[in-house]
């Protein structure tokens, strides 16, 4: 036994060395586009292609972050996105919540309901991008934030009703109805006993809002212009003719990526245990 | 308090009938306990009660006061649910006074009453804990506090032991019932367990597929029957039925069953109950050890041979076959020894009922 043992500890220590090989790899595998965007944001323009390359400039700057944000309207842009998304994402949770319990307790629309919510992902946006399009015109919502915030509450709202219906259902009842035989009524009983203890699913829906209206391009590429457009729509302006602003794009990248990075970390906690809570019955 | 008045209460689900021509009159006060397998309808019947469930047809009424179309919150009833049903996010302060507070009494009052209800369950140290950190016993604690604190017309329980150890069933279960002697509130209690039923009820409602069986004492339903499906469902271990047939001879009656054997019956059959074929229920604890002496009257004495012998402790099980029944009883532990000994038993015909198996009434 104590012979067979060594060969044994041998091989658990190879696979551990493997094993650690591959998470290496893969690690760089994710982070290098990140560090190289990170670092063409600092970089000088000349030395954005050259050979070999510059893995850390010099003579670090943040023209670009400058050039990006007000020559070209970053910043606006990304105020628009904040106001446009966080609406969107507070609008489709709330929303989504108030489906979702009312599919989920009163069986509202039989059994199909449900399904023909979630069935609204599955049309591509490009064939209802036009008609949108007019009737924002003629009502007067093209390149408004109400405009945009609407369309995405729209689009967010399946996957948020599917991701919160699933909650309630496995969320015992008969909190409930003690809540309502305690003395409450119905809105109080969802407001006061289910919202909070459905808070971690809410948590990653609102998540998954946000993220889907954050990196929303085409929409908000038809639906605005000079006034309302959104973060992404301002990445267009970086490729030209003439070449490409590798230095302002990756320094409003960088900027994108912040709100998602914060908001990540954040709620990470309640992220993991809100997409686990509809698939394991307590 | 109040008196509960139920008349031709129908609940549908679709086209499924969960519950007809229910006809219960409560008493103010009293202790009733709703009994049966599970999915006959007895926690449909109580959430019907409580306004959780609306129904389709007939009336409840609470007091004077018809209650069919009046939300849960307006009842004044209050319900221990079978998991507990506590708010997670809240303590069990909150918990308890939840009700209160939703019913918008001044907090002082609020903390007065949680306090008191608290005291009489022994719950005191816990009001700042969450319910993940009680145990099962304190949660069914918490649960009762709820119910009391609020001082309704009636309690309702569903099923509120059953999520409890063995021991901790039997001390919740002396709670409940101290409760309600303290109290003197009207209770309905529902359960499947016949010994909770037993133990607690003034008065046994024994439900099957959504009707009332029979409804009375629990002695009146463990000693008089109505049907087969009363026998056996009360009494634990189960009522032994033997199937056989009905004779007379000058004037007296007796049930033949296989082999040859034939059992008195002391008491008068109605002439239109004198079926051929009849099934005879007898409890295991109705059959003892036959001493010396002459048999006494209304008992009968059969020599049979044990197939099994189950000890608990101070009584033991044994089963023996009777003509092609296998029929239990309940012996002293010291009568007993071994399988295959012959021995002498005593039936109690004085106590056993006599079953028709078409009407599946007791005759």
């Amino acid at each position: 036994m104590v012979l067979a043992a060594a060969p044994r500890r041998r091989r658990r220590h190879r696979l551990e060395i493997g094993r650690y090989i591959f998470l290496g790899i893969y690690l760089l595998f994710v982070l290098a586009p990140l560090y190289w965007m990170l670092i063409t944001s600092i970089k000088p323009s000349n030395d954005y292609l050259a050979v070999p390359p510059v893995w850390f400039p010099d003579k670090p700057t943040l023209v670009h972050y400058v050039v990006a944000l007000f020559s070209y309207r970053g910043l606006r842009g990304l105020i628009n996105s904040l106001i446009i998304s966080l609406a969107a994402t507070v609008l489709s949770a709330f929303i989504g919540s108030l489906m979702a319990y009312s599919l989920a307790r009163f069986n509202t629309g039989g059994k199909h309901l449900s399904f023909w919510v979630l069935s609204q992902r599955f049309l591509p946006p490009v064939a209802i991008v036009l008609p949108i399009f007019l009737i924002y015109r003629n009502a007067g919502l093209h390149d408004t934030h109400i405009g945009l915030i609407i369309a995405y509450t729209v689009f967010t709202l399946p996957v948020s009703v599917w991701m919160m219906y699933a909650y309630f259902r496995q969320l015992p009842r008969s909190m409930e109805d003690a809540a309502l035989v305690d003395g409450c009524t119905r809105w109080q009983a969802f407001w006061r006993v289910a919202m909070p203890l459905s808070a971690p699913a809410m948590v990653a829906t609102a998540v998954f809002a946000f993220i889907a209206c954050w990196t929303e391009f085409f929409f908000a590429l038809v639906l605005t212009s000079r006034d309302a457009f959104t973060l992404p729509t301002v990445f267009r302006a970086f490729i030209g003719f003439q070449g490409a602003l590798y230095g302002e794009a990756s320094a409003l990248a960088v900027v994108s990526l912040a709100p998602s990075i914060v908001l990540g970390i954040l709620v990470q906690r309640h992220l993991v245990r809100g997409l686990t809570l509809g698939a394991v019955r307590g | 308090m109040a008196n509960v008045s139920i008349k031709g209460l129908q609940k549908l689900y679709g086209t499924v009938e969960a519950l007809s021509g229910i006809d219960l009159e409560i008493e103010d006060g009293e202790f009733t306990v709703l009994v049966g397998p599970s999915g006959c309808g007895k926690s449909t019947l109580l959430r019907t009660i409580a306004g959780l469930e609306e129904i389709s047809n007939g009336t409840i009424a609470i007091g004077d006061e018809v209650v069919n179309d009046m939300r849960p919150r307006d009842r004044d009833v209050a319900m221990v649910f079978q998991d507990y049903a506590l708010y997670p996010h809240m303590t069990v302060f909150s918990n308890i006074g939840f009700g209160l507070m939703a019913r918008k009494l001044p907090k002082p009052e609020v903390e007065k009453r949680v306090k008191v209800a608290a005291k009489m369950l022994g719950i005191e140290k816990l009001l700042e804990r969450y319910p993940r950190q009680l145990s099962g016993g304190q949660r069914q604690r918490v649960a009762i506090g709820r119910a009391i604190v609020r001082n309704p017309q009636i309690f309702l329980f569903d099923e509120p032991l059953s999520n409890l150890d063995a021991q901790l069933r039997d001390e919740m279960r002396s709670e409940i019932k101290r409760l309600h002697q303290d109290l003197g509130t009207t209770m309905i209690y529902v359960t499947h367990d016949q010994i909770e039923a037993m133990t607690l009820a003034d008065r046994i409602v024994l439900l099957r597929d959504g009707k009332i069986e029979q409804a009375g004492s629990p002695l009146d339903l463990y000693e008089r029957p109505a049907t087969y499906f009363v026998a056996g469902f009360l009494g634990s271990p189960r009522m032994n039925f033997i199937p056989g047939k009905l004779a007379s001879s000058g004037g007296k009656h007796s049930v033949k069953i296989d082999g040859g054997l034939s059992l008195p019956v002391p008491h008068e059959v109605p002439a239109s109950s004198k079926k051929d074929k009849i099934v005879l229920g007898i409890r295991p604890q109705h059959i003892s050890r036959a001493g010396g002496g002459s048999v006494r009257n209304g008992h009968a004495r059969l020599n049979v041979k044990v197939e099994l012998v189950q000890p608990t402790g101070s009584r033991a099980y044994i089963t023996f076959p009777l003509g092609k029944t296998v029929v239990m009883a309940e012996l002293d532990s010291h009568d007993v020894h071994k399988p295959g000994e012959m021995i002498d038993l005593d039936f109690d015909m004085n106590r056993a009922v006599l079953i028709d198996p078409e009407t599946e009434r007791v005759i």
